[in-house]
């Protein structure tokens, strides 16, 4: 069921969520976190349906909220869905006035009880996270970087930026690819003696994945501009010749190895909420996360040897 | 081994960096903080034989599209059916593409489909024809060279046990068997491993022939025996409530424990089953594995790791403790399913299925009251009991505490409050439930159970991974602690072969009505006890 709170007060939010449980009978009480989504009457749509559907591997209360016309009186608006697309529960707060700079201050009463908090920018991420109001309420803080005009300096402003906790979908979405890297370096290979990474221009997940395999094999890894889409190929270059991973319709990559057949592997796109409900998996820092990023920041990246277990 | 994580409910967060054994150099990719990477299996071929069955069909073909849609399976994963079917690769392809459609719990994408159909063989042929594993063993060695499978291979024998001797010996004789001498250049030895499933024998002694066949062909280390009750999710959440929290374990204990209830009850007949299932019957089937698995994992000690020989070790200890009731008749019951309404439908008895001798002494229900002999549980039974075409589908394990020992309530206030109850429930619906008692609300007091519930995978069973998929994972990882040994088969059938031997002489399986709750002599084996048993 959908309530709507015109003007209304946080006490009023809660009585209002404690009556349709009421009602549903006691459902959404096995939530396992709170989700704050920091969005627009534009992205509210994707964000949420994203949101719900992660919903469904970790339960959640939703609190997607959206700041409305900054000059008007403050105001607060909500409306609460329950029963519906998610097991869990959505609230959209929309603040009008002032109340936007304040948007902690009902985001807070809000919060489900004991369990973590997780807030999620789909588009523009803030200069700081972790020093934003909403960003401060979580132990975990998720950005775009892709989403922005510059990836770049969004990402480099991240890597300033960065506390424990931080991460961003740009990071999210290399998963596939390192685990596919990782999985191929399992096997005996010849030296590797340099890497590239071929993606489109913009394309934030590409030099993370180049920052990283830099990092962890201390190898030169140049990055290059194809036609995408997305990331279309990791090379390594080896005595023996070229191993390559490439993968030029965002689904199935085939991997090259001098002197074997070429194989497939299935390594399609994720959508959103699959990037969503990763984040959610895990809610610790992301330490290797924040080397590569800091790698990727520095100018005197990647090291001359390659990073060892031992020495972290 | 990896366990789920409590707090978010995903699959089980991916275990990084447990390829590589000890000789082999690290993947400087793969670091134990990089929560993200999953484990993904090495190149190899798996050979199924047996890919006409139900369960080749419903499940194991479905989880390893599965897999490979999750990205876990290797780039060049290959699979081979080997039946006796007139059939070419395509039809085989076929088959199982219908299967995976109609079965697979990820979406279907066909790119995913297309690359894992690009590596599916056929080899038609009877068990006892050589040239037949010729051409199967021709087949993979082809795979190795055509899609770079690394002679890597994994038997799936998914056949009833009385073919295991000629197929395991076919697999000797064509050379599949032996991985060969490491690769001179890169000093690596390719494995070779080789799943069973239940039944591991139907007793003692048929169960170590059987070990005895396999066995002399294949190491013990690459024997995965499935038990695909220990590749579920709530299973192994056993573990987590238990070695994860300080909550329980200062109860877990004779201290408070009153007794143990493990059940799982069917709603559903023996169906298609006939051939196999009479002459076998409940314990065999369900108790001998499933049920004593689970008392296992409930009775154990801590093992010092997760690592697979910790683990077997404490289970094999809590097995080798259990007792049987000093009196069989007293301590066991067993029933067979008469005519009658289940679920709204009316069926047919045991002995009016198809195929089912009028005089069939098979019983379809089974319960035993065991004693564990260690100092944690003296005193404290574990009520085993499973059965068909009972009141519905469940499978739980329930610890019911003591009363207790004094309640400063009026005995009126207390006449509705039962044992404080903790029950894991393992299908469907997996969850945990706390059942405890509260004040009604009211003037008066009075107190009343009340349940406080952990629901694991209602919502979200499209990401949860399948039993099976986790298993074939684990047998393509090479990660074992979740798969029984030999010496817990054994143990197994040691504590149910007296059972057994008991029945045969002296009982005839009681009749009870489908839909109830079971035979009135397994409710007058608790009463003696002046215990019942939950409700199903």
């Amino acid at each position: 069921m959908t309530i709507d709170l015109t003007d209304t007060t946080t006490s009023a939010i809660d009585r209002a969520l404690t009556e349709a449980r009421r009602r549903l009978g006691g459902m959404a009480l096995g939530m396992v976190l709170t989700l704050i989504v920091v969005t627009d009457e534009e992205g509210q749509y994707d964000a949420i349906r994203a949101a719900n559907q992660a919903a469904t591997e970790h339960p959640c209360r939703i609190l997607t909220v959206i700041t409305r016309r900054p000059k008007a009186d403050s105001r607060l608006d909500a409306e609460i869905r329950v029963g519906e697309a998610s097991p869990g529960e959505t609230i959209v707060l929309r603040m009008y006035g002032t109340l936007g700079q304040h948007a902690d201050s009902v985001a807070a009463p809000l919060l489900v009880p004991d369990v973590p908090v997780v807030t999620w920018w789909p588009e523009s991420a803030p200069e700081v996270p972790a020093a934003n109001p909403l960003g401060a309420l979580a132990q975990r803080r998720v950005t775009d970087s892709a989403a922005a005009e510059v990836p770049d300096l969004v990402l480099a402003n991240l890597a300033r930026a960065y506390q424990p906790g931080d991460t961003d979908f740009a990071w999210t979405r290399a998963t596939p690819w390192r685990s596919l890297l990782a999985a191929t370096l399992d096997q005996a290979h010849p030296q590797l003696e340099s890497g590239e990474v071929q993606a489109e221009q913009d394309n934030p997940t590409a030099d993370l994945i180049a920052a990283w395999l830099g990092l962890r094999l201390a190898l030169p890894v140049t990055r290059t501009v194809s036609s995408g889409p997305g990331v279309t190929g990791v090379t390594f270059t080896t005595s023996d010749g070229d191993i390559t991973v490439s993968r030029h319709d965002g689904r199935t990559a085939t991997l090259t190895w001098p002197g074997r057949p070429d194989r497939m592997v299935a390594l399609h796109r994720r959508d959103t909420a699959e990037l969503l409900a990763e984040e959610l998996r895990r809610l610790d820092p992301d330490e290797v996360y924040a080397e590569t990023l800091a790698c990727l920041a520095a100018p005197d990246c990647p090291p001359a040897e390659p990073l060892r277990l031992d020495d972290v | 081994m990896t366990m789920p994580n409590a707090g978010t409910r995903g699959p089980a967060p991916a275990n990084p960096g447990v390829i590589a054994s000890a000789d082999e150099p690290a993947n400087p990719l793969r670091d134990p903080r990089d929560r993200r990477i999953p484990r993904v299996a090495g190149p190899c071929v798996m050979v199924m034989f047996g890919v006409t069955g139900d369960l080749a069909r419903k499940k194991l073909m479905p989880a390893l599209y599965d897999l490979a849609n999750r990205g876990l399976l290797p780039p060049g994963f290959s699979l081979v059916g080997f039946a006796r079917r007139d059939w070419e690769h395509q039809d085989f392809a076929q088959v199982t593409y219908e299967s995976v459609k109609e079965h697979a719990r990820t979406p279907f994408r066909d790119t995913v489909w297309q690359q894992l159909s690009e590596g599916v063989r056929f080899v038609p042929g009877e068990f006892d024809d050589d040239s037949a594993f010729d051409r199967l063993a021709e087949t993979v060695h082809q795979l190795d060279r055509e899609r770079g499978t690394g002679g890597n291979y994994a038997f799936y024998l998914s056949i009833p046990p009385r073919f295991f001797p000629v197929v395991v010996q076919q697999l000797k004789r064509s050379g599949l068997s032996d991985p060969g001498p490491p690769d001179p250049e890169t000093g690596r030895t390719s494995w070779r491993r080789v799943v069973i499933e239940k039944p591991f024998g139907h007793d003692l002694e048929s169960a170590k022939e059987l070990n005895a066949i396999v066995d002399a062909v294949f190491p013990a280390h690459s024997v995965f025996r499935i038990d695909h009750y220990l590749g579920k999710e709530t299973v192994q959440n056993i573990l987590a409530l238990r070695f994860a929290n300080t909550l329980y374990e200062p109860i877990w204990n004779r201290g408070y424990v009153d007794h143990v209830q493990i059940t799982m009850s069917e709603d559903i007949g023996i169906g298609g089953r006939a051939g196999y299932y009479d002459g076998i019957g409940a314990a065999r089937d369900v108790i001998q594995n499933h049920l004593l698995q689970l008392l296992a994992l409930t009775a154990m000690e801590e093992p010092v790791s997760f690592d697979a020989d910790s683990l077997r070790q404490e289970k094999e200890k809590i097995l080798s403790a259990v007792r049987l009731p000093a009196d069989l008749a007293a301590g066991t019951a067993r029933g067979q399913y008469a005519a009658g309404w289940q679920g709204g439908r009316q069926v047919g008895g045991y002995l009016e299925e198809d195929a089912i001798p009028p005089d069939s002494r098979t019983e379809t229900y089974a319960a035993v009251r065991l004693s564990v002999d260690t100092r944690r549980w003296a005193g404290v039974p574990f009520y085993l009991r499973t059965g068909k075409r009972l009141t519905r589908r469940m499978t739980e394990i329930a610890l019911l505490f003591q009363r207790a020992p004094h309640l400063p309530f009026a005995a009126t206030d207390t006449k509705e409050l039962g044992k404080n109850a903790l029950v894991i429930r393992i299908q469907p619906d997996e969850g945990v439930t706390v059942r405890f008692g509260s004040k009604v609300p009211g003037s008066a007091m009075e107190v009343r159970d009340v349940n406080m519930d952990f629901a694991y995978g209602e919502s979200f069973t499209e990401s949860s991974p399948e039993a099976y998929e986790r298993l074939i994972l684990d047998v393509l990882i090479g990660d074992p602690p979740l798969f029984p040994r030999q010496e817990e088969v054994e143990l197994s059938w040691r504590i149910l072969d007296p059972i057994e031997h008991f029945w045969s002489e002296n009982t005839k399986p009681e009749q009870y009505p489908a839909g109830s709750q079971g035979p009135a002599s397994a409710d007058a084996m608790m009463a003696r006890d002046g215990r019942a048993w939950r409700r199903l």
